[in-house]
């Protein structure tokens, strides 16, 4: 089904609000990931601002639909969408890494209201969501569950036995997204380890493949509505960004991976950001 | 099951499972390709909508047993303890406990009775990994009556746990009329001049080790301590007060385990001497489960010595 311009608009504007704080959460907090925040902010926006069934209000709705940060270490990024759905007050989000904080330096689900399970450690988020899609296939509900993974994540050993779970067991209430900025902390996954051909590689597993634009709304909107009503496997949409997206001095720098911008950069990237929000 | 019947903990575990199923609907069981030897597979031919065979691979094992709790299941998650807590320890530690995730790990074949497989599959350090994970109860039953009740129970409580079971046929050493109780030792026989802490199978050499002592004039208490975390400081400490001496008997390492439960314990609010009965910073190796509780210092004659020792040292 086609997006219609008006609701894309809406969304590329929640994604701006996003990306402003996460930049100055991170500012703020004086550590933290922002390349691998920024890539997937179109993703997440478009799962929390009209994918997904939620209630902000009710985080514990049975009927909501699941989202697991698989790398977690872009915390950021579900804080802001949290923040800006809802499901705490945005004021929260200036305590991001801070002792006694709602906010942990990765997603802890007992601290922080929406989010669904704890991670941190790359490589396990996938194995959770397929138990939450087991427990949703064996109930028989509507729900879905929504993974986000990181490429670099990938080269881990446990995404693959979970790759092997979902196909094995028609996980089709399953949508993974692959975020493909090519960088990790080591620099281009190509190099670190020879990472090319992901898609491929998620074929070979039995997945239901997709490469898209991952900062193209449109784009993961029809992709997710493809996968949905793609029945008897799992989907994983692996999604081309760029790391940093949207500060010019972030983007494709492996040295953005976990280094937190000071107060003149973070000023800069604001700027930015409101320049290419208007422009 | 009648006391000295010989039954493994596993085998009791997997009826365990199979009895409970009809009452627990969200009761769910994962297995690693090794249900016919954890037991899980008369669950699995019983209710095969709710197990889960995870295949070779323990890691996503205990990640989907994760992701099940966080949808409000009751997952079981089965394999030998050697990869359960080894193999798959981050895993446990991050994806279960830390989450605080409602998942039990049912892991068999500990310690050296696993026997002929060798050392790669003898567990000697999994109550130490498990206990150490904040929030992680840790139950080692004693025998199959034991078991039995321990799954119930484990099945009622709300929250991450391990539960202990052996490979090799073990007495049944409890009453009929025993009740297990989550975080409470069981004064197997009431003594005065020592007390020996045991879990698993050494309860049952416990037991004999305190009737050769009787017939030595030395009046043993033995305390079945089948919840190691968490510890029953309570009954550690009235043995500690009223007998003057402990020693402690573990089918694990010396370190890390019941033994160091019991003494850090003891140590900061009634010292007392104590004594170790339990595998020496050793690796395990092939034999018989007889020769191999022989070779690594876990039988009653053991306990005797160790016993004797910690008298001397009163």
């Amino acid at each position: 089904m086609e997006v219609d311009e008006k609701t894309i608009a809406v969304l590329e504007e929640k994604a701006w609000h996003l990306r402003e704080k996460i930049i100055r959460m991170i500012g703020a907090a004086g550590s933290g990931h922002p390349g691998g925040s920024l890539s997937a902010v179109e993703i997440v926006t478009a799962l929390y601002f009209h994918l997904m069934n939620h209630d902000p209000k009710n985080p514990d709705w049975p009927e909501r639909d699941r989202f697991v940060l698989c790398k977690g270490h872009a915390a950021p990024v579900l804080y802001a969408a949290l923040a800006e759905a809802g499901y705490f007050d945005p004021s929260e989000l200036d305590g991001l890494r801070k002792f006694g904080s709602i906010l942990q330096g990765h997603p802890d689900r007992k601290k922080t209201p929406g989010v669904e399970v704890s991670t941190g450690s790359l490589g396990q988020g996938l194995s959770i969501a397929n138990g939450i899609a087991l427990a949703g296939k064996l109930d028989g509900s509507d729900w879905r569950v929504f993974a986000l993974l990181g490429d670099g994540e990938i080269q881990e050993g446990q995404v693959w036995e979970a790759a092997m779970t979902a196909a094995h067991r028609s996980l089709d209430n399953l949508v993974a997204y692959v975020d493909n900025n090519n960088l990790q902390i080591d620099g281009d996954i190509r190099n670190v380890k020879g990472l090319d051909n992901i898609p491929a590689r998620w074929e070979a597993f039995g997945w239901h493949v997709q490469e898209i634009d991952g900062h193209d709304l449109a784009a993961i909107i029809e992709a997710t509505e493809k996968a949905l009503a793609t029945k008897g496997k799992p989907s994983v949409i692996v999604c081309r960004t760029v790391k940093g997206k949207g500060v010019s001095f972030m983007e494709n720098q492996a040295g953005w991976h976990g280094k937190a911008p000071n107060k003149e950069q973070v000023a800069e990237a604001l700027k930015q950001l409101a320049q290419r929000r208007d422009g | 099951m009648a006391k000295g019947d010989m039954i493994a903990t596993r085998e009791a575990y997997g009826k365990a499972l199979v009895s409970l199923a009809e009452e627990y609907k969200d009761l769910v069981v994962l297995d690693a390709d090794l249900s016919g030897s954890t037991k899980t597979a008369a669950f699995a031919e019983k209710y095969p909508e709710r197990f889960f065979e995870m295949g070779i691979a323990e890691q996503d094992m205990l990640g989907t047993a994760a992701g099940l709790a966080a949808a409000g299941k009751k997952p079981f998650a089965s394999t030998f303890a050697i990869f359960a807590s080894g193999r798959a320890w981050e895993q446990v530690r991050n994806s279960i406990a830390y989450a605080q995730f409602n998942v039990k790990i049912a892991a068999t074949h500990a310690g050296v009775t696993v026997g002929e497989d060798g050392a790669s599959h003898q567990a000697i350090e999994d109550i130490a990994l498990m206990r150490v994970i904040p929030g992680m109860t840790v139950v080692i039953p004693a025998d199959a009556v034991e078991t039995e009740q321990a799954v119930k129970a484990l099945l009622e409580y709300d929250g991450p746990a391990y539960l202990r079971l052996g490979r090799s046929k073990v007495p049944v050493v409890m009453d009929d009329d025993y009740q297990f109780q989550l975080g409470k030792a069981a004064t197997m026989r009431e003594g005065d001049a020592v007390t020996i802490i045991a879990c698993g199978i050494m309860v049952d050499a416990a037991l004999t080790a305190a009737e050769e002592l009787a017939g030595e004039g030395i009046s043993a208490r033995v305390l079945n301590m089948s919840t190691i975390k968490p510890l029953d400081e309570e009954a550690v400490l009235k043995a500690a007060k009223e007998t003057r001496a402990i020693v402690t008997c573990e089918e694990h390492s010396i370190i890390g385990g019941l033994g160091s439960a019991v003494a850090e314990c003891v140590v900061k609010s009634y010292p007392v001497p104590m004594r170790f009965v339990g595998v020496k910073d050793r690796f395990g190796q092939s034999g018989s489960p007889a020769e191999l509780v022989k070779e690594y210092g876990l039988t009653a004659g053991d306990i005797v010595r160790a016993v004797k020792e910690v008298l001397a040292a009163k």
